[in-house]
């Protein structure tokens, strides 16, 4: 039932995906990428990400897609105009690199993980009893205390460059 | 288990992103196939962290934070180079060639 599912909402992701890439319309592609993110956030309660799946539709589908849409706007693409799609030759070497890759990356999928670093049967379940915030945040600020502050570092660059770089005049 | 078919659907969903890149010359959608790529490497992470441990879960976390803060950037230089240009079609931004 699960697995029905995983794949109906796989399926909607990846032809979201595949839409994205091929609208010509930059709106149309952002409107199907919003699509594809949605999918993958039921994909991730599946994979026991409720609160992953929470974040993905708050800060990619919310936030990111919507800064996405303003720029599209703001820069006035969204009227009909020539396509910006490359010409056959293009979508031949695309097709062809594509192609190699998605081989590649399915042999390397094959692979499981070894029995080693593998959690015993029902870790995940009873991370599940405690609910999955707690489980996310407590190495967030234990292990991986560190690289958490450095995030926040990283943001406050992230807000001061793209003042600077937004704007006409400082 | 769910890992199999999420480590297909993740390499799918990479390569389109890969497809999107070679394959358009909009700046802005080529930015937003970078983000499904960042979103099959995601899906990846969660995946496996079903099986690991829950530390993929930050992971993920930690990519969100930089894909924000990435889009934040990016979109600001994006638009930067239309004031410039009057497009951002990338065959016409070529500034930086000799």
């Amino acid at each position: 039932m699960t697995l029905t599912f995983f794949w109906i909402f796989g399926v909607i992701a990846m032809a979201g995906g595949l839409l994205c890439i091929t609208r010509r319309n930059p709106v149309g592609s952002a409107l199907w990428l919003v699509v594809t993110l949605f999918a993958l956030a039921a994909m991730y309660v599946m994979l026991d990400a409720q609160f992953i799946a929470a974040l993905q539709v708050l800060v990619y589908a919310g936030a990111i897609m919507v800064l996405f849409l303003f720029v599209i706007m703001l820069l006035n693409l969204g009227r009909p105009g020539p396509t910006d799609i490359k010409g056959p030759v293009g979508v031949g070497i695309a097709a062809l690199l594509a192609g190699t890759l998605l081989l590649q990356l399915r042999v390397l999928g094959q692979a499981a993980p070894p029995e080693a670093i593998t959690l015993p049967e029902g870790t995940m379940a009873a991370l599940q009893q405690q609910g999955m915030v707690a489980a996310v945040a407590n190495p967030l600020f234990d292990a991986y205390l560190i690289p958490f502050e450095i995030t926040s570092l990283l943001l406050l660059a992230a807000i001061v460059g793209a003042v600077v770089l937004a704007k006409r005049k400082l | 288990m769910l890992l199999g078919p999420a480590l297909a659907i993740s390499a799918v969903l990479f390569t389109l992103g890969v497809a999107g890149v070679l394959l358009r010359r909009n700046a802005i959608v080529i930015f937003m196939c970078v983000e499904l790529m960042l979103n099959a490497v995601n899906l990846t992470f969660v995946a496996l962290a079903q099986r690991i441990g829950v530390g993929g879960q930050v992971f993920v976390f930690f990519v969100m934070a930089v894909a924000a803060a990435e889009a934040a950037v990016g979109l600001a230089i994006i638009l930067a180079v239309y004031r410039h240009k009057q497009t951002v079609n990338l065959q016409n931004i070529n500034i930086l060639k000799g």
